[in-house]
C-alpha cells in the first residue's frame, strides 16, 4: 500500500474552534478519497494557536524553537497541504500569515493545497479567493480548484448538511487527486548543504570571454 | 587557545536609566574595553565594521592603530571587515599599514554585511553579496602575496601593474577568518584557501555552528590542508555574569528585553536555553563554554560579546575582570589539557613567519592553515 503524508494547518483562536472542525472534515474526506486509491494517509495537525508566541519570536530572531521547527518540517515535508484560517477583516487572520511568513518561500512549490476558511457571514466567502489563493499562488504551490468557506449557516443543519458535505467531499478528492498522481515529497531541503563547490563559485564572478 | 572580545559598536540607550551614550563616549568605552582586555590577560580584541546608525565603528584600522599604540601584547582583529562593499586595494593597504604598526599583532575576520541599503552607499547590490565576498577576497589575497599584480574582474576597475603598499610585514599576510552565520559557500571559502573560520554562534542555535563548522571542517580536509580537525575554528560567545547567578539573571533582564536584536520576543530562559547565551555565575559560563567542544570539536579562538545592548561601560569592565581573574584561566587550561597534539593552536604572525621560513627558503606563496603546516595547493 502507498503512504503519503497529510498536514494540516488551522489558524483557528477559539477552543473549540469551528476552523479546526472544517479542517478535519476537510482532512477526512482526502483520507478517504486515497484510502479508496489504496494509499494510506498519516494526518499531521498543526493547530497554530499553540505555536503563537513561537510564531512571533521566530520574526524577531530569524530562527524556531525547537517546537515550532517540528510543527513547520511537518508541512514543508508533507505530500500534501490543507490550511484553514478564520476570516479576520476581509483576509487569513495575522497568525495565518505570520505561520507562512516563517515558512521558507520555496518550501510549498509543486505542493499540492487546500484552502479553506471560517467566518461570521457568507458575505466573507470571497477572502478565499482574493486572499488565501493568491499567498499560496505567490509560493507557487498546487492550490486545488475548490476552496471551501463554512459560515454559521452551514453548520446549522449539522455536520451532513448537504451543500458544505458536498464542497468537501469535491475538495478532498481534488487534493487526493493532486497527491495521488505526484511522487512522495523528498521533504524540506537542507539550507546547509553546498550546492556549488569553490570552483563553480569562483568561476561564476570571472567575464566569461577571459 | 585563543580568548578575547569582540564589539559590535552599537550606542544603544540603556534601558534602566534611558541614557544614551554620545558617539565619542562610545567610541573610547571600545577603546577602554580593548586596553582593558589586555590588562585582565585575553588575547584578543576585535571590532565591527559598520556604516550605519547606531553604529559607530566605521572606521576599524583608526581605531585598531590607536589601540596598537597604548598594547603591547593584544591581537587586533575585526568583526568583521566588509569583503563586499570595502575595495578589496584598500583593505589590502589599510591592514598592512596596521600590521607594521602593531608589529604584526594584526589578523582579519571578513564579513558580507546583511544591511541591503549599505551597499550602494559603496556602489554595490547586496545581491552580489557571495560573488562579491568571493571576487574581492581572491584578489585580496593576490595584492598580500603578489609584489605586482595585473587583474580584472566583474566589480572594479582593472589593475595594471599594481603593487600595494606597504607589503605585508615580513612578507607575511595577515591570518583571515571567514564569517557566517549560515551561508555553507563562506565556510567552503573558507575551507579552500585553507582560512580560518569563524561562526558567529551567538543569536542562534547550536545546530547552526555544528553544521557550518561540520561542513568547514569536511571540505578543508578535501582541499587537502590537513585533517578535519586540524581545522581553524573560532566561535562567538555571549555572557553575562555575577558572582551569584540570580543577581546576574536580574540584572541582565532588562537589557535582554529590550536588546536590539532578540528584545521584545523570547524570554531571557528561553533564549539562553535555545542559544549559547549565558547569564549566571563565572562557574556557569566555564561549565557552557567547555561545553562548546563537544559540538565543534577543539577549536582555536573564543570570543566573547560583552557590550552591547546598552550596558553601561563600568559593567562591561567589571564583566571583563571575571573573564580575566576567574573564566579563562580555568578555560585555558581545560581546553589545552583536552586538545590533542596534532590540532594547531590559532596561527599568528610569529607562527606563520615561523611556517614560511621552514618552507625552504621559498617566498610566501602558498596557503598558511597553521604553524608548520604545507601550501596545499
Amino acid at each position: 500500500m502507498n503512504r503519503r503524508t497529510l498536514a494540516v494547518v488551522s489558524a483557528g483562536l477559539s477552543q473549540p474552534s469551528s476552523t479546526r472542525l472544517l479542517a478535519d472534515q476537510l482532512a477526512a474526506a482526502t483520507r478517504d478519497e486515497l484510502a479508496r486509491r489504496g494509499t494510506e494517509v498519516e494526518i499531521r495537525t498543526v493547530d497554530l494557536r499553540e505555536h503563537a508566541h513561537d510564531i512571533v519570536n521566530h520574526l524577531l530572531t530569524g530562527f524556531p524553537s525547537a517546537t515550532l521547527r517540528e510543527a513547520i518540517e511537518a508541512v514543508t515535508g508533507a505530500d500534501g497541504l490543507i490550511a484553514v484560517t478564520p476570516i479576520f477583516s476581509a483576509s487569513y487572520n495575522g497568525l495565518f500569515k505570520s505561520f507562512f511568513d516563517v515558512v521558507d518561500d520555496q518550501a510549498l512549490v509543486d505542493r499540492p493545497v487546500l484552502i479553506g476558511a471560517t467566518g461570521g457571514t457568507a458575505r466573507h466567502s470571497l477572502a478565499l479567493e482574493h486572499a488565501v489563493r493568491p499567498l499560496f499562488g505567490y509560493l507557487r504551490a498546487v492550490v486545488v480548484p475548490t476552496a471551501v468557506y463554512a459560515a454559521p449557516e452551514d453548520w446549522s443543519g449539522g455536520a451532513a448538511d448537504d451543500a458544505l458535505r458536498r464542497r468537501i467531499l469535491r475538495a478532498g478528492a481534488e487534493l487526493a487527486e493532486q497527491v495521488d498522481r505526484r511522487p512522495p515529497s523528498a521533504g524540506p531541503a537542507d539550507p546547509f548543504a553546498l550546492t556549488a563547490d569553490f570552483a563553480d563559485l569562483l568561476g561564476r564572478t570571472r567575464p566569461a570571454a577571459s | 587557545m585563543q580568548f578575547g572580545v569582540f564589539t559590535v559598536g552599537d550606542v544603544t540607550v540603556d534601558p534602566t536609566n534611558g541614557r544614551e551614550p554620545t558617539e565619542h563616549e562610545r567610541i573610547k568605552a571600545m577603546v577602554t574595553i580593548a586596553l582593558k582586555a589586555e590588562e585582565v590577560g585575553l588575547d584578543v580584541f576585535a571590532t565591527g565594521e559598520h556604516h550605519n546608525p547606531p553604529f559607530v565603528p566605521s572606521s576599524p584600522t583608526t581605531m585598531l592603530g590607536f589601540i596598537a599604540a597604548r598594547t603591547s601584547r593584544l591581537l587586533l582583529s575585526t568583526s568583521t571587515t566588509l569583503i563586499t562593499t570595502n575595495d578589496p586595494v584598500k583593505i589590502a593597504e589599510d591592514y598592512a599599514m596596521l600590521q607594521h604598526l602593531a608589529d604584526g599583532r594584526v589578523d582579519l575576520m571578513m564579513g558580507r554585511g546583511n544591511t541591503g541599503p549599505v551597499y550602494p552607499w559603496f556602489g554595490q547590490d547586496i545581491r552580489n553579496g557571495i560573488p562579491l565576498a568571493i571576487e574581492n577576497y581572491d584578489l585580496l589575497r593576490r595584492l598580500w602575496r603578489e609584489d605586482v599584480v595585473d587583474w580584472s574582474g566583474r566589480f572594479r576597475t582593472p589593475l595594471q601593474s599594481f603593487t600595494s603598499t606597504p607589503r605585508p610585514l615580513d612578507g607575511v599576510p595577515p591570518f583571515v577568518w571567514h564569517g557566517s552565520i549560515r551561508s555553507p559557500e563562506i565556510a567552503e571559502q573558507a575551507a579552500y584557501y585553507g582560512d580560518g573560520f569563524f561562526a558567529n554562534h551567538i543569536f542562534w542555535p547550536k545546530e547552526h555552528t555544528q553544521r557550518m563548522v561540520g561542513l568547514y571542517r569536511q571540505r578543508f580536509a578535501h582541499y587537502g590542508h590537513g585533517s578535519p580537525e586540524q581545522a581553524i575554528v573560532g566561535l562567538g560567545g555571549q555572557v553575562f555574569m555575577r558572582r551569584n547567578s540570580q543577581d546576574a539573571v536580574r540584572e541582565f533582564r532588562p537589557y535582554f528585553d529590550n536588546a536590539p536584536v532578540y528584545g521584545h520576543g523570547p524570554s531571557l530562559e528561553e533564549f539562553t536555553s535555545q542559544t549559547p547565551l549565558t547569564v549566571g555565575s563565572p562557574q556557569q559560563v566555564i561549565d557552557r563554554t567547555l561545553g562548546f567542544r563537544e559540538y565543534v570539536g577543539d577549536y582555536q579562538r573564543q570570543l566573547f560579546l560583552l557590550d552591547h545592548a546598552g550596558l553601561p561601560l563600568k559593567t562591561v569592565l567589571e564583566q571583563l575582570d571575571l573573564l580575566g581573574e576567574e573564566v579563562v584561566p580555568v578555560l585555558r587550561k581545560e581546553f589545552e589539557s583536552l586538545r590533542p597534539a596534532h590540532v594547531p593552536a590559532a596561527p599568528t604572525h610569529a607562527s606563520l613567519l615561523a611556517a614560511a621560513s621552514a618552507d625552504a627558503g621559498s617566498p610566501v606563496t602558498g596557503d598558511l592553515a597553521g604553524a608548520g603546516s604545507e601550501a596545499a595547493r
